[in-house]
């Protein structure tokens, strides 16, 4: 007998249940599709699950003991239930990098169980490519497991958000990944169960400690490659498991998941003009000497209060808010969308711009604006508003900085040269809401701030609008 | 120290350099603020609002000139009829004016400066640099005689400006030229666009012409390649050539325009004849010109300083206190330049006057210190749009230059990528059993599905397919349902805390996606 060789049923119902995850992730290419896809994508899980338990009816010994599974799954579907009720729109990468580490674990567990499961036995070939298997299952669920809790905790605060860099890091990661294809050539020609478990265990906890040193090395604003990157892991890890049970669900939906990470890493990478790799090794802002960015900025830094913002917002006929993460952080969007009713109100056209790297996650911003009720038809990417700004009246700039950089544009020696920018400063009036004069993540001074026409509004971005409407 | 706030003594000044407003942020700057009785009373501004912003009013016009270290004022000194004493001979050494004293054009003033061992600050010297802005009187005088020549315009000329459609028929929009797209220029056309007019601006430096156009108005173009910057942003004097084609354009325009705003000035020299007395002739009845360079002598032939004309039914003004004719406005951007230039004379706010020669908009504003001349100060960097223009050269070359080779690297890190792929899936087929590759088939086609698929998803929904993927990555809870019947009993616990996991993970991701996706209202 061989595990997952189910019978002609349950293997249609999988099919079933592949066709359902594609569906899933189509509907989500519009607003308007996007709920009927996560109920495709309910449906295919549902489904997948319940061939999978019906396959022990049918063939007798798959699966065991309905009554442990009953219970395990409803504990798991009231945690899930209760993280999803409770998580706040702000914290949605802590959760989402939470759920990245679980699949990962799991992917570990499976893997250990399968390789002390005596019960189904490869000869040959197959058997070393059945070890293999089993290796890289259980490799890359660790990396993603430790890898997604660090960004877990540098998310929520508990691990500063800096990055970590140990000397000779490149060699550590050297070291490891030598150690980890040692012990894999050990671990396949091992004889005896024991002798390969301890050559897994040890394997693992490497893989931990690699995937914990990795994400330590990135920083903050960097996040949302990272939680791609995860992303996509996660999904190899079930696309492995998937070869190593022979399941071609697991295998269909794990590479379903990778390609849409691996996506999504792309896009962020490209909106910061900046190669995966470099961005995977980390330390981004501390390794470049710091006389190339040092450019001498002409101009000065001239403070509005939020009075005067009041008095400037209500001559105006066109707004354009420009969202980052200081506004996630000061949980500013509520505000934010009472502001933009006020002024449309009074028939003013507000429109938002996003980033593609707004925030800590891959649409992050996006999520929190619907979360305040901004109707998403008046949320524009950045491309779209570009060409709009030199019409616009006033630009207001909530908590970025990097993102609105226009030496990104200007001076080719930045360390972001050439990353594309929301062009602000094409506007009548820039005002932008921040705590202090401090530089952004990428540590480049903004020139923005020191053009004529910017205005800096400094304070909490939630106490300045609260005040800003205060004075509308 | 103690700032003193005379009464402006030339005839018809109206202004005063500083209001009850900005006598308070003065204050604040650690000063002692001294007003003439009745200084602000022209431009509206009353004795008891100086006092009650914290200002001494002192009745004696020597008695403040006396008592204050630090005087400002709108006009250059001058003759003091009623006391038959010149301003500069109450300014001894130590004290420090501020005020308009135009160095270029009063040599004999600044000897007479230069005697008096005193500090002098010139607002017309004011270097043109972006940090010095706020404190800009010329620029800022510019913006209300721009305004207010419009507004003079309207008083002269019999017509509405913007067109209207009435019960009783048609009103065509009234068009006005404007002739130097300067600040008062463009204070002129944003006044004119607002009120109806039909604007067109004409301007001998090409720079502007961004300008003019985001203002809704037209850019006059002659067809005739010479650029008209001068140094600091000014205009300079153009070839024989160049005036020729202008004034033929100006000569057309005048039969076709109802208003001329003429702003023409250069430097140092007397304002260049642009407007004939031909072209006033051939304008329409009713036509008015106002010439807001009546003072360096007009641009129109027909100008009378000072006054109104009337030739051929077309109004000429010539009027040289437009600025007193908007005291209360004028003032008041005044004292505000005035007061940022006193901030940044005063560093510590401590009120005292430190005048720091290092400082580029000190350095370049102090025309006389200590008793010696300092005028003209060592030319500063270049005005602002010259940087920029040669930064855009910059850019646009650098990715220019990078392109071409990119495209070809690119398209060939795509082919070797492709053949490299391929080698790899043949090697592992020539090695790998039959199911294995059943499985790979399966895999790599399923790459391929997910990658067109997410290249779909929209950017606004990034964070919902991650949660979603989440949800959908969960399904490994179908290995670890196949492996709750492992022979070893820790891998059935294994398999079974792998079950636990993977719920919450299939849970939690659908129930938040689903939580989100319903937040996305249009």
């Amino acid at each position: 007998m061989s595990i997952g060789m189910a019978s002609g049923i349950t293997l249609g119902a999988y099919i079933v249940a592949s066709i359902f995850f594609i569906l899933s992730l189509g509907g989500l290419s519009s607003q308007e599709s996007s709920q009927r896809g996560n109920l495709y994508g309910m449906a295919g899980m549902g489904l997948a699950i319940a061939a999978t338990l019906w396959g022990d009816v049918a063939h007798d010994d798959v699966v065991r003991g309905y009554g442990v599974i009953a219970v395990a799954m409803a504990v798991g579907a009231v945690i899930g239930g209760i993280l999803a009720a409770r998580v706040q729109m702000t914290s949605m990468p802590e959760l989402v990098a939470l759920l990245h580490s679980f699949v990962g674990l799991a992917a570990v567990f499976v893997g250990f169980s399968t390789y002390l499961d005596t019960n189904v036995h490869y000869t040959g070939v197959a058997k070393t490519i059945h070890d293999i298997e089993i290796y890289l299952g259980v490799l890359i669920g660790a990396v993603t497991f430790t890898g997604s809790v660090i960004a877990f905790g540098k998310l929520k605060g508990i691990i500063g958000s800096k990055s970590l860099m140990l000397p000779a890091r490149h060699w550590i990661n050297l070291l490891i990944l030598v150690a980890c294809i040692y012990l894999g050539y050990e671990f396949v020609h091992a004889d005896e169960i024991d002798a390969g478990l301890s050559r897994l265990l040890i394997m693992t906890v490497l893989a931990c400690l690699f995937g914990i040193h990795m994400v330590m090395a990135i920083g903050g604003a960097d996040m949302p490659v990272v939680i791609s990157m995860l992303n996509s892991y996660s999904g190899w890890a079930a696309a492995v498991t998937g070869f190593m049970l022979s399941n071609d669900l697991l295998i269909v939906t794990g590479a379903l998941v990778g390609s849409s990470g691996a996506i999504l890493s792309y896009i962020m990478c490209r909106a910061m003009n900046r190669a995966f790799l470099s961005v995977i090794i980390g330390g981004f802002g501390t390794t470049r000497s710091s006389g190339s960015g040092a450019q001498e900025i002409q101009g000065e830094v001239v403070a509005i209060n939020a009075h005067e913002t009041g008095e400037l917002l209500s001559n105006i006929d066109s707004l354009v808010i420009v969202p980052g993460y200081g506004m996630a952080v000061a949980h500013a969007q509520h505000l934010v969308s009472e502001l933009t009713k006020k002024l449309e109100g009074r028939g003013v056209k507000v429109s938002f711009a996003i980033h593609p790297v707004a925030g800590r996650m891959p649409g992050h911003m996006n999520v929190l604006l619907a979360e305040a009720k901004v109707p998403y038809d008046i949320v524009f990417e950045m491309d779209q508003i570009n060409k709009q700004l030199a019409n616009t009246n006033v630009v207001l700039v909530i908590g970025a900085n990097d993102i609105v950089n226009p030496s990104a544009m200007e001076s080719p020696d930045s360390p972001i040269a050439g990353m594309p920018v929301i062009e602000v400063w094409n506007a009548h009036h820039v005002v932008v809401l921040k705590r202090s004069m401090a530089s952004g993540y990428a540590g480049v001074e903004n020139p923005l701030f020191y053009k004529e026409n910017t205005r800096m509004l400094f304070g909490d971005a939630k106490e300045s609008i609260e005040q800003v409407l205060g004075a509308l | 120290m103690k700032t003193g706030i005379p009464k402006e003594i030339h005839v018809d000044e109206c202004r005063v350099a500083c209001t009850p407003e900005e006598t308070q942020k003065i204050i604040k700057l650690g000063y002692d603020v001294l007003v003439e009785k009745n200084a602000g009373l022209a431009s509206g501004h009353l004795n008891k609002e100086y006092q009650a912003a914290g200002a001494l009013i002192v009745d004696d016009t020597p008695e403040l000139w006396k008592q204050a270290d630090l005087i400002c004022k709108v006009r250059p000194p001058e003759q003091h009829q009623s006391f038959g004493i010149h301003e500069v001979d109450w300014l001894t050494a130590n004290k420090t004016l501020i005020s308009f004293i135009w160095p270029g054009q009063n040599t004999v003033l600044m000897r007479q400066l230069e005697q008096s061992k005193a500090t002098v600050l010139a607002m017309d010297s004011v270097p043109r640099i972006s940090r010095a802005q706020k404190m800009d009187a010329l620029s800022s005088m510019s913006h209300v005689a721009g305004y207010r020549a419009v507004i003079e315009a309207g008083q002269h000329f019999g017509r509405f400006f913007t067109g209207q459609i009435t019960a009783a028929g048609k009103i065509p929009p009234a068009k006005v030229m404007v002739i130097g797209a300067g600040v008062a220029g463009l204070a002129a056309i944003g006044t004119a666009v607002n009120l109806g007019a039909i604007v067109r601006a004409f301007d001998t430096r090409l720079e502007v012409k961004e300008q003019i156009e985001s203002m809704n108005a037209e850019f006059l173009e002659l067809d005739f390649k010479e650029e008209g910057a001068g140094e600091g942003g000014y205009a300079k004097v153009m070839s024989d050539e160049f005036i020729a084609a202008e004034m033929a354009l100006f000569a057309e325009q005048a039969r076709e325009v109802d208003i001329i705003i003429t702003t023409a000035l250069i430097p140092g020299k007397p304002a260049p004849k642009l407007i004939t007395k031909d072209m006033v002739a051939s304008m329409k009845q009713g036509s008015v010109i106002v010439d807001l360079a009546a003072e360096q002598g007009g641009n129109c032939e027909c100008t009378e300083p000072g006054c109104v004309v009337k030739q051929n039914g077309v109004s000429i003004i010539g009027y040289t206190d437009l600025l007193s004719r908007m005291a209360a406005q004028s003032s008041q951007l005044y004292a505000a330049n005035i007061r940022h230039l006193l901030s940044e004379l005063t560093p510590e706010k401590n009120g005292v006057v430190n005048i720091n020669m290092d400082n580029d908009v000190i350095r370049g504003t102090t025309v006389v210190h200590n008793g010696k001349i300092t005028w003209p100060p060592p030319a500063v960097a270049l005005s602002a749009s010259h940087r920029v223009g040669d930064k855009k050269a910059s850019v646009v070359k650098a990715p220019a230059m990078a392109k071409t080779p990119s495209a070809r690297n690119r398209a060939f890190k795509t082919l070797a990528g492709i053949a490299m792929g391929a080698l790899v899936i043949l090697g592992v087929g020539a090695v790998a059993p039959q199911a294995f590759m059943n499985h790979f088939t399966v895999f790599v086609l399923a790459c391929f599905v997910g990658w067109q698929v997410v290249w779909n998803v929209t950017s606004a929904l990034h964070t919902p397919l991650m949660s979603v993927t989440n949800a959908i990555s969960g399904i490994i809870v179908i290995g670890a349902l196949l492996q709750i019947g492992s022979s070893s009993p820790i891998g059935s616990m294994l398999a079974i805390a792998a079950v636990v996991i993977a719920s919450i993970n299939i849970a939690g991701g659908f129930l938040v996606t689903q939580r989100m996706l319903n937040m996305f209202k249009k």
